[in-house]
């Protein structure tokens, strides 16, 4: 056993056992390590996107290279920015509204446009698959399965018709594809819990207390 | 029903948690060992694909995320990172997660001192932006001017590593290690359909099921699921580490989760027999 002499290690064991302990019940030491957490990545954030993002991005150019690759047009986002914070002045608080307005008309758009070329077209083209591969048995049928699966869901999702007779049976057989799919989900999310956990009790075995080697 | 299992219905659920735990540190303790770890096609799509890239290319790596997820998605980023600097792949990282920056500068420096690599010639950290998918999008005009300088503050055209790099044309790989969003989702919406730049995902698993579709379209050309797949990428680059140690407690927690599942439906199945009638 080699306990660890770096106090950084100390204080996140202390707190990962802290966040811990609500597994036993609600406690005084998990509201404060809640707090710390929440407290700190706010501090975090805001002194990251200063130095990161605030500072390489608009300070630096606009106060050391004014004019050089028309440097200046960046005084509109500035101009943007400082207006965001007119809420906090209810008389002026409409001034962020310009602000937001960009930020509605770009955000979405990008999505939009990226949602259209990276899913729709790409996995419509996707499903365009041969339903018989020579030599290839397993193809073919997992071809099959994927065809099957995509249009009984998409007729599950279809609601202009009551669902009986032929539409009916092949809405079922989308429900069970849904099924499957909504078990593989369940599957891998308590694989990713039991890994976070494996991941913090590595740190308290190896980093912290020293009785693991890896 | 036995009585004993419809009291089931009433166990205090820190039992179960105690029996995780313990299931979880007993096989770390003892080195309990159940089967081999065996790659799958998604695993091996991710290390072929970085096969393929010549020696002095350039791979952008995207470690978009945070200490949240730092047992499924570090082990497959530093496993990515060694298997790059073993084959003398130049590295471009770039950080979507405010929680990111930390942890990809300690994989690289990690990686860079057993390989012999050189910060600024061999690899480069540019940092956190935020922006989502604008960031994304303004990279593919320019990557030095969405990233006019490098984590320690270096403008980019001091960095040899950078030289020549300007947009997604000079990237021959796209490595996204991601926990969410922004991640894998946006840079294959915003990146991979609009330049074509050949990619490849390490992702937690519980967002796994989700870039199945992605794989199946040819969009990415490798997935890593969660810690699963790190461990088995850790065994094609032939370097286990902590994902491939952690598979067996794993293993062992699944089995018993899915025993509970059982023992739960049974428990129930009186409750529901009566509700029906």
């Amino acid at each position: 056993m080699h306990l660890s002499h770096d106090v950084g290690v100390w204080i996140a064991a202390l707190l990962t056992l802290g966040i811990f302990s609500f597994l036993y019940k609600d406690n005084p030491a998990y509201k404060l390590c809640e707090h710390l957490f929440v407290g700190i990545s706010a501090g975090y954030y805001v002194v990251l996107n200063y130095y990161s993002v605030v500072k390489p991005n608009l300070l630096d150019p606009l106060f050391h290279d004014f004019g050089g690759d028309r440097h200046y047009l960046l005084l509109i986002p500035l101009a943007l920015g400082i207006l965001l914070f007119s809420r906090f002045f209810p008389k002026g608080g409409w001034l962020s509204r310009w602000s937001i307005a960009l930020i509605l008309g770009v955000y979405p758009a990008l999505r939009i446009t990226g949602f259209g070329q990276g899913d729709f077209v790409e996995q419509v083209h996707g499903t365009m698959l041969p339903l018989w591969v020579p030599g290839h048995l397993g193809t073919t049928i997992g071809n099959w399965f994927l065809i099957v699966g995509l249009l009984s869901t998409l007729v599950f999702f279809f609601f202009s018709k009551e669902h009986k007779g032929a539409l009916g049976g092949t809405a079922r057989l989308g429900v069970y594809f849904l099924m499957v799919s909504f078990g593989a989900s369940y599957g891998y999310t308590v694989m990713a819990r039991i890994s976070l956990l494996i991941g913090r009790v590595m740190f308290l075995l190896h980093d912290w207390l020293g009785v693991l080697h890896l | 029903m036995s009585p004993s299992l419809s009291a089931l219905r009433y166990l205090d659920r820190r039992w179960i948690f105690l029996a995780i735990g313990l299931l979880v540190v007993v096989p770390l303790l003892t080195g309990f060992h159940i089967a081999p770890v065996k790659p799958s096609p998604p695993s091996r799509g991710f290390f072929n694909a970085i096969e393929r890239q010549p020696a002095g290319a350039t791979v952008l790596l995207a470690g978009d995320y945070d200490p949240g997820t730092i047992a499924e998605n570090y082990p497959m980023q530093l496993a990515a990172v060694r298997h790059l600097m073993a084959r003398n792949i130049k590295i471009v990282a770039v950080e979507l997660y405010p929680g990111g920056p930390p942890l990809t500068d300690r994989v690289l420096h990690i990686a860079g001192e057993e390989y012999h690599k050189r910060e600024g010639y061999d690899y480069v950290n540019l940092g956190f932006k935020s922006g989502n998918e604008v960031v994304m999008s303004q990279m593919g005009s320019s990557i030095p001017r969405t990233f006019p300088a490098d984590r320690r503050g270096v403008p980019v055209s001091q960095i040899p590593v950078m030289k020549g790099v300007e947009n997604f044309g000079q990237i021959g790989l796209l490595v996204s290690i991601s926990a969410g969003f922004p991640g894998t989702k946006e840079w294959v919406q915003q990146i991979v359909s609009r330049y074509h730049v050949p990619m490849i995902a390490g992702v937690t698993a519980v967002s796994a099921p989700e870039y199945y579709p992605y794989l199946q379209a040819g969009q990415l050309q490798g997935l890593l699921g969660g810690m699963a797949g790190a461990a088995e990428y850790e065994v094609l680059v032939n370097h286990p580490g902590l994902a491939t140690h952690g598979m067996d407690a794993q293993s062992l927690a699944h089995v018993f989760i899915a025993f509970m599942i059982l023992l739960g439906n049974l428990a129930a199945l009186p409750q529901r027999s009566a509700e029906k009638r």
